[in-house]
């Protein structure tokens, strides 16, 4: 679905050119859960940006289902740490917003009509608990309900593709930990593939087919790691918690290991 | 810390006390002509303020609705002038260095200065009053316009972006709705200014208007009518200033939460 071949990312800072992202192989198949995880600052929003062609790299290549990524596609939609909700719409108005882009803008006939993307917004609210809430400002809302609003448009375009970056950083423990339940029971639902940034171990494990781990500065390819657990996992009711915990335990060192270079085996300082 | 009055806490007594702010102060005037005995053609009673009001209703009313005219054609010419430079200020950096420290400069000028000019250029007609006002309010129009549109939050800039907007689609469903408040806050300070223009531009060659009115009461020693014609201004200035508030109250609801 998404394939990455030798992508490098430069960005000309103040202080010179910094390295984002450099030899990116990746290849994520259709309907896959991936979540990318690293220290800040080590490319991970950059890489997702990519994909999403937001951003052109600066070398390699990127390709969505198939076609090279010039621009923004509408068959895949990102999703931000923040709600990033337009304060003066409503709640359905917000959900719609993709769809009054579309209408209005140069693109092709739209396959359904405003009325049955207004049925679908109504439904998806529906799927994320907001019934009832589709005549509210944002503002009137909690940080989770907005971050849910902001889901609900993110799939209203029924997205092949779903980038998300650290949707859920902002949110509070207990928030958080339903949300991720939410969007594992959406995607069992919608075959979309879905690439998750985060910087939370847990939340990577609990949500991924496969979490892949970067390396800070430049950020490369440090390990890809299955994940092997039943789905609907949860860390709320405990019911994985042995399985997470080792594979947190196991990325929890490879992201703490701060390059191959700088660490020497262990058994050499020993005497 | 004591417990909060009902003075500070009731709807009411936030509609009640300006009301009796204003009544201690006119009493207060009141008073001061009486005790200090003050020649009523240096300071008139609040009670011949009102009966000149009274004497000459129609009169008054028509200078008033003339003042009025200009200030709100003048003001809506600033808006018709100003938000598009604003516009054009955001859009280009080379435009901005070009343009804005002539702006200031042009701000810098006391108004009152370029009124005789005015009134060189276009005569003794409702034109140089118009043009006075526009320049009063173009200022705070423009600069509020230009901070508002650069105060976009670049995550819903990134937003419109990923969504595949076109400029046009950013410009009208994020940048301008997005700025409104700020445009509204600049507007707000320009309509005040706006009725001090029209006072300034009618004090010069001059035939009608409130401003007018004042400058020849003086003349004549008519103190009591030119308190008259200022109530007038005042009352004209917080019935525009207000309508600006609720227009934003109508068409912003969303503003006074998130800001």
């Amino acid at each position: 679905m998404i394939r990455l071949d030798g992508v490098g990312q430069v960005f000309d800072g103040r202080e010179g050119r910094v390295t984002a992202l450099e030899e990116i192989d990746l290849h994520v198949r259709p309907n896959e859960f991936v979540t990318l995880i690293g220290r800040s600052g080590c490319g991970k929003s950059t890489l997702l940006r990519l994909i999403a062609g937001l951003l052109p790299p600066t070398s390699g290549t990127v390709t969505v289902a198939g076609d090279r990524v010039t621009g923004p596609r509408r068959d895949v939609s990102f999703m931000f740490q923040r709600p990033a909700l337009l304060p003066w719409r409503s709640v359905l108005s917000n959900v719609m917003l993709p769809i009054e882009i579309d209408s209005g803008g140069t693109e092709q006939r739209q396959s359904r009509s405003r009325a049955a993307y207004r049925d679908r917004a109504h439904d998806l609210l529906d799927l994320v608990g907001l019934k009832g809430f589709e005549r509210r400002l944002p503002h009137e809302l909690s940080g989770g309900m907005q971050q849910r609003v902001s889901l609900c448009r993110s799939l209203i375009r029924d997205p092949q593709v779903m980038l998300m970056d650290e949707p859920f950083s902002a949110l509070d423990a207990l928030t958080r930990t339903e949300l991720s339940e939410e969007l594992q029971r959406i995607k069992m639902e919608l075959a979309t593939t879905i690439v998750f940034v985060t910087h939370s171990i847990e939340e990577a494990v609990v949500l991924a087919d496969r979490v892949v781990v970067l390396t800070p500065r430049p950020g490369r390819l440090r390990e890809i790691v299955d994940i092997d657990i039943p789905r609907p996992r949860s860390l709320g009711q405990n019911a994985h918690l042995t399985e997470v915990a080792q594979i947190s335990g196991l990325l929890h060192g490879l992201l703490a290991e701060k390059s191959a270079a700088d660490i020497r085996p262990v058994d050499e300082v020993r005497p | 810390m004591t417990k909060r009055s009902w003075l500070t806490t009731s709807p009411t007594a936030a509609v009640l006390l300006p009301i009796l702010g204003l009544i201690g102060a006119i009493a207060l005037w009141w008073l001061a002509t009486i005790v200090f005995s003050i020649e009523s053609y240096l300071l008139p009673t609040p009670g011949d303020v009102v009966r000149t009001l009274a004497d000459q209703p129609a009169y008054l009313l028509r200078e008033t609705g003339i003042s009025f005219l200009e200030t709100i054609e003048g003001f809506l010419l600033a808006i018709v002038i100003g938000v598009p430079i604003a516009l054009l200020i955001v859009r280009s950096v080379i435009l901005e260095r070009l343009v804005y420290p002539l702006l200031l400069m042009v701000n810098a000028i006391p108004k009152i200065a370029v009124a005789p000019l005015l009134v060189v250029w276009m005569g003794f007609g409702q034109w140089p009053k118009v043009v006075m006002v526009l320049l009063m309010c173009f200022f705070p129009i423009v600069i509020s316009t230009a901070q508002g549109m650069k105060s976009t939050p670049a995550e819903l800039v990134e937003l419109l972006r990923s969504l595949n907007a076109s400029r046009t689609q950013e410009f009208f469903k994020l940048r301008l709705r997005y700025a409104m408040p700020q445009i509204f806050t600049g507007l707000k300070v320009a309509i005040s200014l706006a009725v001090i223009g029209s006072v300034i531009a009618e004090f010069v060659g001059a035939t009608q208007g409130l401003g007018y009115v004042i400058q020849q009461s003086g003349a004549s020693a008519d103190t009591a009518l030119a308190f008259a014609a200022i109530t007038l201004l005042s009352i004209m200035s917080i019935i525009l200033f207000y309508g600006l508030v609720l227009l934003e109250h109508l068409f912003l609801p969303w503003a006074q939460e998130t800001r």
